[in-house]
């Protein structure tokens, strides 16, 4: 049973007395809250057996490791990894990409090679391939984005050549909500003998994500938007890729042996992981990936369907309101981008919060995807499992004002 | 922490059984251990029946590493490449008879892996499988 009052007793800063207004959290596409099951399994760590991982012989520092290695099995079965050794931590899904980016494109993309992604990426999953095709001589090609939210997949087929070595796409849009047809993408991606990487920044945390279903190459995704902290996030790939891949960065903890001639490689996963990680974050993201187990993603996603099909129906009423991205709940996330007439993003925003509603404003890191629908910013309202209608009421009740006060 | 200095334990680091290496060795094999520094490299000779007729090893570490690698040798010589193939991380735990922390695992099961790959050609991950989850 997904019962969300019970859900919103389980964030503290849902639950702050003495302010005059609730606080109605509708950017949880930009980072989610935190449960205490999340923020006291940092703060245990911190007070009972803090310690670096790896290296002590002594028994907080096992203790440590031990939590830290439990933290990975947790991720890797989360979504569905073959072993753990699959799950790489980063510092978030940002750094996921670079790391791609850097040892496997720099290994892998020459110059006339092609890489695809599309024009509603976040920068993170964009500016990385605009680099690597830069150095190397190769090209970078868009899927593009069709006026209801969609991407052009006749364009796409166009696209596809034994020159395409990659394709880098998310797998939920973080502005338009859009869930690609994924499985279709990568099918006809592979026919060519390309690689696939999914950016998960928006789809892990709201949706089932199995890597082994989807047969994807890469996957990248942050911990703070999926109930965990900052500062820590997960790139997952095939065995095998990693295997072949040089490392990302060198230091501590990556190395099997070192000499003044060279080095060798530690294995898998920690070949990536140079110097002292996130130990506490990983472990509160561990303790994320519990709490979202235990409610489980099938609920999570329907969740998020029932509640923007309330939203959307309820903000087309909104007098000049425009909803950008697919109308459908089924077809889309919990991101709902939109305009207010001619107010500016940042005005709806600011009125917004004298409510105590924070959305976001701005191009929500997604500069060509706006200026190709003649936009500078949208306002942003976001979904997650401790949203509820009452919530996109007030949401409804301060668009009204802005209205009042801005018309 | 007195189980560490178990008897048996010492007795093995103290008195290495098969220190050294073989001049007609038929597979030679070193692997160190990233964390610590420990060492060990292992001869074996396998005859044509495919027998391991002769077993040494030379390393560097802690009491742990070196005893069980010490035990190892014991276990294996005599034994055909294909008896000696099943020995795991629990003959290996066995024979130390205490109780190992994730850190000192490593170090306990180094010449294991020494064996493994100098043998078989078999990387951790391939027989350290049941680790998987």
């Amino acid at each position: 049973m997904f019962d969300v009052e019970k859900i919103i007793q389980d964030f503290p800063i849902l639950n702050q007395g003495g302010t005059s207004k609730p606080l109605t959290y509708l950017d949880s596409t930009a980072s989610s809250q935190k449960p205490t099951a999340v923020i006291e399994a940092m703060d245990t760590y911190y007070r009972e057996y803090n310690a670096n991982v790896h290296r002590g012989i002594y028994q907080i520092s096992e203790k440590a490791s031990d939590a830290y290695e439990k933290s990975r099995k947790k991720v890797g079965r989360f979504i569905n990894a073959r072993n753990w050794r699959e799950i790489i931590f980063t510092r978030n899904a940002t750094e996921s990409l670079n790391l791609v980016a850097y040892s496997w494109g720099q290994a892998n993309i020459k110059a006339g090679d092609v890489i695809i992604t599309t024009e509603m990426e976040h920068h993170a999953n964009l500016i990385p391939w605009q680099q690597l095709a830069a150095r190397n001589g190769a090209t970078v090609k868009y899927i593009p984005v069709t006026e209801q939210g969609y991407l052009d997949m006749a364009a796409f087929e166009a696209m596809l050549s034994p020159e395409v070595k990659l394709v880098a796409v998310t797998q939920m849009s973080n502005v338009l909500g859009t869930i690609p047809p994924i499985d279709d993408i990568i099918e006809k991606a592979h026919a060519v003998g390309a690689l696939v990487l999914l950016d998960g920044a928006q789809s892990v945390p709201h949706m089932p994500v199995d890597v082994q279903a989807l047969d994807c190459d890469f996957l990248a995704f942050s911990g703070h938007k999926m109930l965990g902290p900052t500062g820590i996030g997960v790139l997952w790939a095939r065995e095998e890729i990693l295997n072949a891949m040089p490392p990302f960065m060198t230091g501590g903890d990556m190395i099997k042996h070192v000499s003044f001639e060279g080095s060798t490689w530690n294995d898998l996963p920690w070949k990536f992981e140079a110097g002292t990680p996130a130990i506490a974050e990983v472990i509160g993201l561990g303790y994320a990936v519990d709490y979202l187990n235990t409610l489980g993603m099938d609920n999570i996603r329907q969740h998020e369907i029932d509640i923007v099909t309330y939203a959307l129906d309820q903000l087309n009423q909104v007098e000049g309101l425009r909803i950008f991205g697919p109308k459908t709940p089924e077809n889309r996330g919990g991101s709902i981008s939109f305009t207010l007439g001619d107010i500016h993003p940042h005005d709806v925003s600011a009125i917004l919060d004298s409510e105590g509603v924070a959305v976001r404003a701005g191009h929500h890191c997604a500069m060509p995807l706006h200026e190709k629908f003649g936009l500078a910013a949208t306002t942003r309202a976001s979904f997650y499992i401790y949203n509820t209608n009452s919530d996109v009421d007030r949401l409804v009740i301060g668009l009204d004002k802005c209205l009042n006060l801005m018309a | 922490m007195d189980d560490f200095y178990r008897e048996n334990i010492l007795d093995h680091y103290r008195n290495p059984r098969n220190a050294g290496t073989l001049e007609d060795a038929t597979h030679t094999h070193e692997e160190n251990n990233p964390l610590c520094g420990d060492v060990i490299r292992i001869d074996l000779h396998v005859n044509d029946d495919n027998v391991i007729n002769e077993v040494a090893f030379k390393g560097r570490g802690c009491a742990i590493s070196q005893a069980s690698a010490s035990m190892l040798m014991e276990m294996i010589q005599g034994k055909t490449l294909d008896e000696a193939k099943a020995i795991g991380k629990e003959e290996i735990l066995e024979a130390l008879g205490i109780e190992i922390g994730p850190t000192r695992l490593k170090c306990a099961l180094l010449s294991l892996k020494v064996l493994k790959a100098g043998a078989y050609g078999l990387s951790e991950s391939e027989w350290n499988k049941d680790d998987d989850w």
